[in-house]
């Protein structure tokens, strides 16, 4: 393998939280099953070498060792599968529940998932890295194998046949000859089943899929256009009051001083504080948060970096032993370089950008006794229950998160504040209390996309063959920082750095800017060289998959057919990370007048093995590409001396229907590769090609994304179009 | 309202005039007791339990919250829920008749439009808006009308194909 195999999920466990390994998640079967109401329990115990090797993802944290997952079958036939991972958007609900209906061998309709429930589901370290599909999956489909071998070996006993005499079809067993048949939940009769799976069952094979790999529709797709579906900040408790915290004037202030008593007088109002957290609780939300604004505190706040600050500060604060990727060295890049005929030298930038979760962070806290349970969105129900254990002191029994499928997350709800400030406030008040984050909240004190500084140095003989490559990113991470490219020299590093923002998990994450900065840089080389930009590419690319995603992308778009005008330029850009292949072909249009860009049409091929679903895949494809156009032409936070300068979406422009150009998405099903993960990559593509392309039309090079704001960033140089 | 959080004059208790009025929700006349200039989203949302209706900016840039007044779109959380005691609000649980989805519902679904789903109450509002006052609308003219909903799982080309479905168009093979 050329390509460097690095951790792609270096901000995965979460931008703060330091969370111990709690892998031996016990659960006691038995009564459990008592919940379930008898039945057929199937646990995974033993996990799978092929999962096992996943586990260094991890980062030093192991998967759980006695269970990973867990599948009842109960008398009605009705199947209840259990994990941690959880629904944000990214339809793993449907996919997995289609995975287990393959292979158990019954309808889609009898399964439910259970997920993000910490008192019913396996531990699991969260929903983040594109994993589910290729780590989750497995399991379950694992699991439900040993299920349906169960199953038919029940039913042999019962007939006194051979089991391989026996099919396992629509939930049901049949001998050869079809005179007898039994339903699953005949073959249990509701009696307490346990079954262990061990050892490495053999999963139906991609092509023989009859339920997997068919556009089922969203699970529960009917609650979310009538309004039913609950959503976290969506769950009432009977006597909930609602919340409200006082949030700091700037980050790293400190209180000087405060006068609660006008909120305190206020009817109903209850003031919490504990330190410098500061909340209220009230028996109506608007009433907590005029509580909020009666409150008079003074802070003070240090000196901090700005966005004019930004690069400099990446660059002179390195920070050394964080989770640093390899440094990937192959021949000398610097001799290469001096004896190439071209050779190009750029440095390239993204902003901070905000994940801007529509829902943003919510909780409802209630406590019974000593037990605490809360409603919460997040990516990782675990890990909101490690915070809440430190916070209040308690063990793992008691204190149970609950998640209900939220509105998305993009990597930035990892962290569980609202649950803690609710749990705080609950606590105090005696009753269960709701806190909702405003827009300003999230936008402030949850976390960004990390900035980032990437330099490339590259080389190139005549004839277009790549000799040197040489990358560093400064801050922004190691994911897909290598190159895919056939390079005989290269350098290619990851330089953490302290960072002015608390920043962390994003869809992609580094793959965006490490893929912006490289894609630009290919594109660059080729004009250098006076070569086609695919020719180029193409010409010094092996890999068998990233080659086709260029092709049937190029192939589709019209690549080649017509020439760029000042007024219309073509771009191309592609890669691979997290399993998955990408080609985007992007048709700007610049209007001469006004400077302003817009991208007309975009093609994106995209691979990642056998297709699971391939309506929920499109819809990934197509989502992560219209959410790239924010953060390639506008998205950026700006911010000075520990303020957020644009917190609001007056201020933080993201992208709308005006912006969406014409997508067609051209999935590849590899029906002989093992499914990946697809909620991420889709996004790396977008920013490149359309970079590559307006470079087509003006001959500008635009190194900095966002490449085309309103208003110069500090600190940017402002290039010459508007979006 | 929801967004002024830690914004804005701090209010003295005697300000803070509590005022009833009646709402029209979805047909049935619900009796509120409320601050003034509390908004209709909170009041939707808060006191009256439905929350269907969204929260997604407070500020009246992501239509999160969209209602129906009187047929026509409006920014829940820009109104206050007094003011809007004359009119007949429509919240996304009130689309349903009979069991029956309305045919905006029906196309978000048949489309597949949608992935966390936290935005389409207040997409399938705003669609029911325009189709409300424009039977065949153009691709363009739905852009238009609809800039003013965010997804940010960006779902657009599908919410657009939905729209269109709604509206009788001849299926162009959507996005799907």
């Amino acid at each position: 393998m050329k390509r460097l195999d690095l951790e792609t999920t270096e901000y995965g466990q979460g931008p703060t939280s330091d969370v111990p390994n709690r892998g031996s998640f016990e659960v006691d079967r038995r009564a459990f099953l008592k919940v379930l109401g008898g039945g057929l329990l199937i646990c995974v115990t033993d996990i799978p070498a092929w999962v096992q090797e996943s586990g260094r993802f991890f980062g030093g944290h192991e998967l759980p060792k006695n269970v990973s997952a867990w599948l009842h079958i109960a008398a009605d036939s009705q199947v209840k599968v259990f994990t941690g991972k959880v629904e944000v958007g990214q339809n793993i609900r449907t996919s997995l529940a289609q995975q287990v209906a393959e292979e158990l061998r019954v309808p889609f309709d009898s399964i439910t998932m259970v997920m993000g429930d910490t008192d019913l589901v396996p531990w699991d370290m969260g929903t983040f890295g594109s994993r589910t599909t290729p780590t989750m999956a497995p399991v379950l489909r694992a699991m439900a194998v040993a299920a349906r071998e169960s199953l038919m070996e029940m039913a042999a006993k019962r007939w006194r046949v051979d089991a391989a005499q026996l099919t396992a079809r629509n939930g049901r067993i049949t001998d050869k000859k079809g005179s007898r048949s039994l339903t699953y939940g005949q073959l249990t009769r509701g009696k307490d089943i346990v079954k262990v799976v061990t050892g490495h069952p053999a999963l139906t094979p991609a092509k023989e899929w009859k339920i997997a790999g068919t556009p089922v529709p969203k699970a529960d797709g009917r609650d979310f256009v009538t309004g039913k579906h609950k959503f976290p900040s969506d769950i009432l408790r009977p006597a909930m009051l609602f919340g409200a915290v006082l949030r700091p004037d700037g980050f790293n202030a400190t209180l000087d001083s405060i006068d609660t008593s006008a909120a305190g007088k206020l009817a109903g109002v209850k003031v919490v504080r504990d330190r410098d957290f500061v909340g209220t609780v009230a028996p109506d939300a608007y009433t907590a948060q005029q509580a909020v604004k009666a409150i008079h505190a003074k802070w003070s706040v240090p000196a901090q970096p700005s966005n004019k600050d930004l690069f400099e500060y990446l660059k002179s604060n390195p920070v050394s032993g964080r989770n640093e990727g390899p440094q990937h060295v192959a021949g000398s890049v610097a001799q290469a370089v001096s004896t190439a005929d071209v050779k190009l030298e750029e440095r390239y930038t993204v902003q901070f950008i905000a994940h801007a979760p529509l829902e943003p962070r919510a909780a409802v806290a209630e406590w019974d006794g000593d037990k605490l349970t809360v409603w919460t969105g997040t990516q990782r129900p675990f890990g909101v229950r490690d915070e809440l254990m430190q916070a209040f002191h308690l063990p793992p029994a008691q204190v149970r998160v609950i998640q209900p499928d939220m509105g998305s997350g993009y990597g930035g709800k990892h962290t569980g504040e609202a649950a803690v400030e609710a749990a705080r406030l609950a606590k105090a008040a005696g009753r269960p209390v709701k806190v909702e984050w405003a827009r300003r909240e999230e936008m402030t004190w949850a976390y960004f996309r990390p900035a980032g500084l990437i330099e490339i140095k590259a080389g190139a003989r005549r004839d277009g063959t790549l000799v040197a490559w040489e990358h560093h990113n400064y801050n922004s991470g190691p994911a897909a920082i290598g190159t895919p490219y056939e390079v005989a020299n290269q350098l290619i590093q990851f330089h953490p750095t302290k960072s002015p923002l608390r920043q962390g998990s994003y869809r992609g994450l580094a793959a965006t800017a490490n893929h912006f900065a490289r894609e630009s840089h290919m594109d660059a080389m080729a004009h250098a060289a006076k070569m086609d930009p695919l020719d180029f590419r193409l010409k010094n690319l092996t890999d068998a998959r990233l080659r086709a995603v260029f092709e049937r992308s190029a192939d589709r778009f019209g690549w080649g057919r017509v020439q760029s005008t000042p007024e219309r330029g073509f771009g191309i850009a592609g890669g691979t990370d997290k399993g998955g292949y990408i080609a985007t072909c992007a048709e700007v249009e610049i209007d001469p007048a006004t400077k302003n860009v817009r991208i007309r049409r975009v093609v994106q091929a995209w691979e990642s093995g056998a297709i699971v679903n391939p309506d929920g895949l499109r819809n990934q494809v197509m989502g992560a590409m219209v959410q790239a156009i924010g953060g390639a032409l506008f998205e950026r936070i700006l911010f000075a001396n520990g303020r957020i300068l644009n917190p609001l979406f007056a201020e933080y422009r993201l992208p709308r229907f005006k912006d969406t150009p014409q997508v067609e998405v051209i999935l590849i099903d590899r029906k002989d590769l093992p499914s990946a993960g697809a909620g991420e990559t889709g996004i790396v593509g977008l920013a490149p090609a359309v970079g590559n392309a307006i470079f087509a039309a003006t001959g500008v090079r635009l190194c900095n994304m966002p490449m085309a704001p309103q208003e110069a960033i500090p600190g940017v140089k402002q290039g010459p179009l508007r979006s | 309202m929801l967004e002024a959080i830690n914004g804005g004059r701090a209010r003295l208790p005697a300000e803070f005039g509590m005022s009833e009025f009646v709402l029209n929700v979805n047909g049935a006349r619900l009796h509120v007791n409320a601050p003034a200039d509390e908004s209709l989203l909170s009041v939707l949302r808060n006191r009256l339990n439905l929350t269907g209706t969204k929260y997604g900016c407070g500020e009246g840039e992501c239509g999160a919250c969209t209602v129906l007044a009187d047929g026509q779109a409006i920014r829940s959380c820009q109104v206050p829920a007094s003011e809007a005691a004359s009119a007949k609000i429509v919240t996304i649980e009130g689309l349903e008749a009979d069991g029956m989805l309305s045919p905006v519902q029906q196309a978000f679904l048949d489309e597949g439009a949608l992935q966390c789903g936290y935005c389409t109450s207040g997409m399938i509002m705003n669609a029911t808006s325009l189709l409300n006052s424009k039977h065949r609308p153009t691709h363009d003219e739905i852009a238009e009308a609809m800039n003013g909903n965010v997804c940010r799982c960006g779902t657009y080309p599908r919410i657009l194909a939905a729209i269109r479905r709604a509206a009788g168009e001849p299926d162009d093979g959507g996005s799907r």
